[in-house]
């Protein structure tokens, strides 16, 4: 079980740090690893690597589709293809070669798509996948994370790489909030419940996991208690931890850095409309395209705020 | 080497006898673009590549991709005459439950090399393979098969930037020219100009040659598997259709839809020129 050290402060290290640094860690630990980026080695720090080992940390230029076919063909040969590139390049911009050269084929690779929803920032709309979660959703038997913090990085990445199917990781690169100890391990599939409570469940992922611990805690103030679930894998979601908190709390609220179609939201109405009928609500993007900003303005300007999570919580409430 | 040159014309005109016979059997199929490429199969299948019928994953084999994937007919016949498999098998096509889907599959059907179908993916999923081999260690060698309409998609075109970056000169990329795509000539719709020239700018070691002969695509390959160090591109000069006059002159023959007297009689004229074939070799 992860060990939760989770005090609101930041996390020491950049996720850009701990990609690259894994990655490299993958490729030197295991000959049958290999990854490929669409020239943006540098923004993960893997370029150096690149340029002493060009045979295994191969840059295919600017060019997605061709990259995730790529990764499909190493994957026939044998490898274990790591894919890199924005989140918005990872998943629309090279949709059907993911779905067909790697999913359909049965060439397994694994996608890092960073700088998910408002991580964007100053790289703006263009740049901004609120769908990329949606988009996966759909690829038969792929697994999606959406990652917490750096320690959770490295324990999914490093066992992404050996996972059948297709799987994407959509992670930030600048810091953000320290939620799990060094070392803690994480299941595929297994939500972790970081917070109990027995008013409201709040199932979170990627950054809204901190945004929705300070909303417990706000709520905790006016005598609410929340259950505060990290959904960090999407798909397959642990519909068991979602329904079990459901039937104790009798609401839920999903918050997600995503389009409120197709993602987190999405998949747990399904779950609930299916398995246990439960008043539900979301804090997501409110079907809008992405726009440039610092990401703390972002997150104001979409709603991805712990305030925001407390007060849909509160109207949530009074539909019990 | 004549001798050698009319047995790969015998498979030739067995590979067209068998693409009709799988796609009359449902009465409609990629009539066009599977005759056209039946003679560069013949010469892949028959004089060029290393591969173990009874052991399609054998790692060290060369390999195909046909990239244009609806050409699965002609891959199927072609592969079904080799004895991947009961021959008879290719005229389930498009059956329900069938190992042979109009566009080629890796997982349905042994021999196939790679899932193709979504036009231009074909070509980046070679790439990936060719080099996957190169860094294994592997001999092995990749033929790419690529439609001339296919090359209106863009991913072609990266992947052929990539192959040449890589300096992938265990891979040879076979342009099927044979001038049309679904709705119409190539020259009307999205005029590629000169695909030699392209190639040649893409870096790539190039030849131009009658790709409805065995003999000239027989000659290309050979000449192409001396270059090192960098990829290699056979343009092939083909027809839509090629083998069956009726069929080349139908404008619209990307998919046909006949009744089986008509394939019998296409088949019935191939079988003609089979028969002469082997007239010719029984008394040579």
């Amino acid at each position: 079980m992860p060990k939760i050290v989770y005090d609101g402060s930041m996390d020491p290290r950049t996720f850009k740090d701990v990609i690259g640094g894994t990655i490299i860690s993958l490729l030197e630990g295991d000959p049958d690893v290999i990854y490929v980026d669409a020239d943006l080695m540098s923004t993960i720090g893997t370029y150096k690597y690149h340029q002493e080992h060009p045979d295994r940390a191969i840059n295919v230029g600017v060019s997605e589709a061709n990259m995730m076919g790529v990764a499909g063909g190493l994957a026939a040969a044998g490898f274990k293809p790591i894919a890199h590139t924005f989140g918005p390049f990872a998943s629309r911009r090279s949709y059907d070669q993911v779905f067909l050269s790697a999913g359909y084929a049965h060439n397994d690779i694994t996608v890092i798509g960073t700088d998910p929803g408002v991580c964007a920032a100053f790289n703006g709309g263009t740049h901004m996948p609120f769908e990329d979660v949606a988009l996966y959703r759909a690829i038969p038997t792929a697994t999606i994370f959406d990652i917490t913090d750096t320690v959770m990085l490295e324990s999914v990445l490093r066992q992404a790489v050996n996972l059948p199917g297709v799987k994407y990781i959509r992670v930030g690169r600048k810091n953000a909030a320290k939620v799990y100890d060094e070392g803690s391990q994480f299941t595929p599939g297994k939500a972790i419940k970081l917070r109990e409570g027995k008013d409201i469940t709040l199932v979170a992922c990627g950054i809204m996991v901190h945004e929705a611990l300070q909303a417990a805690d706000t709520l905790a103030r006016e005598g609410i208690e929340a259950e505060v679930l990290d959904m960090f894998t999407i798909k397959p979601l642990d519909e068991a931890a979602l329904i079990a908190s459901a039937r104790k709390t009798g609401a839920v609220l999903a918050a997600e850095n995503h389009n409120k179609i197709g993602g987190l939201y999405a998949a747990v109405c399904e779950a609930l409309s299916r398995e246990l009928p439960t008043p539900a609500g979301f804090v997501a993007v409110n079907d809008e395209y992405g726009e440039v900003g610092p990401q703390d303005y972002l997150q104001e300007r979409y709603g991805l705020t712990a305030a925001n999570i407390a007060a849909k919580a509160r109207e949530l409430l009074k539909k019990k | 080497m004549t001798a050698e040159i009319r047995q790969l014309e015998i498979f030739a005109a067995r590979i067209r006898i068998g693409s009709l016979e799988a796609i009359k059997a449902r009465g409609f199929g990629h009539v066009g673009g599977s005759l056209s490429i039946a003679d560069t199969l013949a010469v892949l299948y028959g004089a060029v590549m290393r591969y173990d019928a009874r052991n399609p994953h054998w790692p060290e084999r060369d390999k195909m991709v046909c990239s244009k994937g609806h050409a699965g007919p002609a891959v199927y016949a072609t592969l079904g005459l080799k004895g991947f498999f009961p021959y008879e098998d290719i005229k389930t096509l498009n059956q329900p439950g069938t190992n042979f889907p109009s566009h080629c599959d890796r997982l349905k059907t042994p021999g196939v090399d790679m899932t193709t179908g979504s036009l231009g993916q074909g070509t980046s999923l070679a790439a990936g393979m060719a080099l996957g081999d190169k860094l294994k260690g592997r001999d092995s060698r990749m033929y790419l098969i690529v439609g001339d309409g296919e090359l209106n998609e863009g991913q072609p075109w990266e992947a052929f930037m990539f192959m040449s970056a890589q300096k992938l000169d265990n891979l040879t990329v076979f342009v099927d020219w044979n001038k049309k795509q679904l709705d119409g000539y190539l020259t009307d719709i999205s005029d590629p100009h000169d695909f030699k020239k392209k190639f040649e700018a893409f870096g790539f070691h190039t030849q131009q040659v009658d790709g409805n002969s065995v003999r000239a695509v027989y000659e290309a390959v050979q000449a192409a598997d001396k270059v090192k160090g960098r990829p290699r591109a056979i343009v092939l000069d083909t027809i839509k259709g090629a083998g069956v006059k009726e069929v080349e002159d139908t404008f619209s023959n990307h998919s046909m839809t006949v009744g089986p007297e008509v394939f019998d009689r296409w088949i019935n004229s191939l079988k003609e020129k089979l028969a002469a074939l082997e007239e010719e070799v029984a008394h040579a």
